[in-house]
């Protein structure tokens, strides 16, 4: 292989980028990103950053000095991918040909439909806006949070400890039902109530309000909420269009087997673009998560330079962290596979818990609310039991 | 400076000990029976090492997987970018002690703030 390329220029890609120098990959090395940014880290934009207690500087994910001997294609976008010619086609007109390709797109924040145009509504994926989001955050008053997902529910307790009056809006009845389950999602959630943060279930937002700048949240039910910061925290798509009608199968992401190949031969996927095959579970899963992205591309960049003729090695379950009101979560595994869950150790009330998930008596998952030492110990034996 | 731990009969392979001092220092007995002493404080975030997932002679990270060199102190990946420090271990009879290095250590901007007396 003469030529790798990488698009993606954020974790995955970066961490894709690394394990081929490590494995051995001795070629030319492109890195395409459509970002102008040297890879960041994106946890710390609804947190640290957010809160004004680091910097931008402190984002950077690669380290002094640190040369991977490759080139930076920084504020190219990949528009195309040419199978015959195995050329990258970016939106200047130019194309990288390469004989190996890592997809590391990641995913973009989706956006509120007719919320165009309209000053003072944010969305949080990228460098570019949690600065916006930090200027107006910086300037206090209303906050209201459109969904209460994870990077919701961390906006609104970094802009609560920054003193902004915070309503969350979230469509189902429970937030993070869907990662953590109805009981500990309500658990979890009931972090707002504990901090004066309004928190509005079960009812879906109907539109904006405001001429210019942003001055109300429209719910369904009819009612008004009056905002003049509006954040969209409704989740993310796979970047993967550019992928259209390139022979790459597409399938909720890049569909890729458990080593990260792809429909065609040299090419592989990694991070939140990607839905890898899970073994365990038996089918595939996009997982949009930071452990994830930095982890899998070892194998997947093992695979490309083997040609496809290695063993994937069987992956630890995915595992996740947030930090919300000064309290640790972390979960491993995947809840929607359970049908019991317990807590085994200390008291929701405190919201200070370790519950553990099963399926038929079986660990499949584990949460942790402050809880770190003991967490460790159950993801253990959670990647040990499958 | 050299710090008694505990008896080694009591800090069984696998588990690893932490020294309440300042900065505080863990010691960790490995599944192949060595031992080794490090900074505690991953150079990251305010997380304990000792509440890590001890694999060999590697100790990851309880919070964000970034993984420690228990020989060396160095670090494999984000999201840390700093070595911790590392520090010799001896053994007399049945007793670990720890020496503790000289060497500024690397505490994430947070401790390091608490610990010169600011905000934190
Ligand atoms: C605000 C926020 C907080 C988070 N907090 C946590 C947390 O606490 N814990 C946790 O586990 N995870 C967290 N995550 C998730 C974590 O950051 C992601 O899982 C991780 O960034 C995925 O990395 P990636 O490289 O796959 O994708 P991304 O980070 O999305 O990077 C993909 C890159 O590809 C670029 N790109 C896209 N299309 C093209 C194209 N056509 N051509 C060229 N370049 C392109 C994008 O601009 C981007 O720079 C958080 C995410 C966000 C946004
Ligand atoms: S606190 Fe250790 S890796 Fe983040």
């Amino acid at each position: 292989m003469r030529t790798v390329a990488v698009v993606g220029a954020s974790l995955a890609g970066l961490s894709a980028a690394r394990s081929l120098r490590k494995q051995g990959y001795d070629g030319r090395l492109v890195v395409i990103g459509d970002e102008p940014h040297r890879p960041y880290d994106r946890p710390p934009l609804s947190k640290e950053f957010l809160a004004g207690g680091i910097g931008e500087a402190d984002l950077a994910l690669e380290t002094d000095g640190e040369d991977l001997r490759a080139e930076w294609l920084l504020g190219a976008r990949a528009t195309g991918l040419d199978r015959t010619r195995r050329a990258v086609r970016l939106a200047d007109g130019g194309e990288i040909r390469a004989d190996g390709l890592v997809i590391a797109t990641g995913a973009a924040a989706r956006q509120l439909p007719g919320s165009d145009g309209l000053a003072g509504v944010h969305v949080l994926r990228t460098l570019d806006d949690a600065r916006a989001l930090r200027d107006d955050l910086a300037r206090g008053g209303r906050l209201v949070v459109i969904g209460g997902g994870f990077v919701g529910a961390e906006v609104a307790s970094t802009a609560c400890a920054l003193g902004l009056e915070v309503t969350v809006v979230e469509a189902a009845p429970t937030p993070l039902a869907g990662p953590l389950g109805q009981a500990m999602g309500g658990i979890v959630s009931a972090l707002h109530l504990d901090h004066g943060v309004r928190l509005l279930c079960g009812v879906g937002v109907k539109g904006l309000g405001g001429e210019r700048k942003v001055d109300a949240v429209l719910l369904e039910d009819g009612r008004s909420i009056p905002a003049d910061i509006v954040v969209v925290g409704v989740g993310a798509r796979p970047c993967v269009d550019w992928l259209e009608g390139s022979g790459v199968i597409l399938e909720n992401g890049v569909k890729c087997g458990a080593d990260g190949r792809t429909s065609l031969a040299g090419v592989v996927a990694v991070g939140d673009c990607a839905s890898w095959y899970d073994p365990r579970a038996g089918h595939h899963r996009r997982v949009e998560h930071w452990t994830g992205a930095q982890e899998r591309p070892a194998a997947a960049v093992a695979t490309l330079l083997a040609g496809g003729a290695v063993e994937p090695g069987v992956p630890r379950p995915p595992y996740f962290w947030s930090d919300q009101y000064g309290v640790k979560i972390q979960f491993a595994g995947h809840a929607a596979d359970a049908d019991s869950v317990t807590v085994e150790e200390g008291a929701p009330d405190d919201r200070n818990v370790l519950a553990v998930y099963r399926r038929a008596g079986r660990p499949v998952a584990v949460l942790g609310m402050n809880q770190p030492r003991l967490f460790t110990r159950w993801r253990k034996q959670l990647a040990a039991a499958s | 400076m050299m710090i008694p731990a505990c008896r080694l009969a009591d800090l069984p392979r696998g588990e690893a000990l932490r020294l309440d001092i300042d900065p505080p220092v863990s010691v960790f007995h490995t599944d192949d029976g060595e031992l080794f002493a490090i900074d505690d404080t991953c150079t990251h975030q305010d997380a304990s090492l000792a509440d890590g997932w001890l694999e060999g002679c590697e100790v990851e990270c309880p919070l964000h997987a970034s993984k420690f060199d228990l020989r060396t102190g160095a670090v494999d990946a984000p999201p840390a970018k700093l070595p911790v420090r590392t520090h010799d271990v001896l053994i007399e009879d049945g007793m670990i002690y720890v020496r503790v290095s000289t060497d500024a250590p690397n505490l994430p901007p947070c401790v390091a703030a608490r610990l010169a007396g600011g905000p934190a």
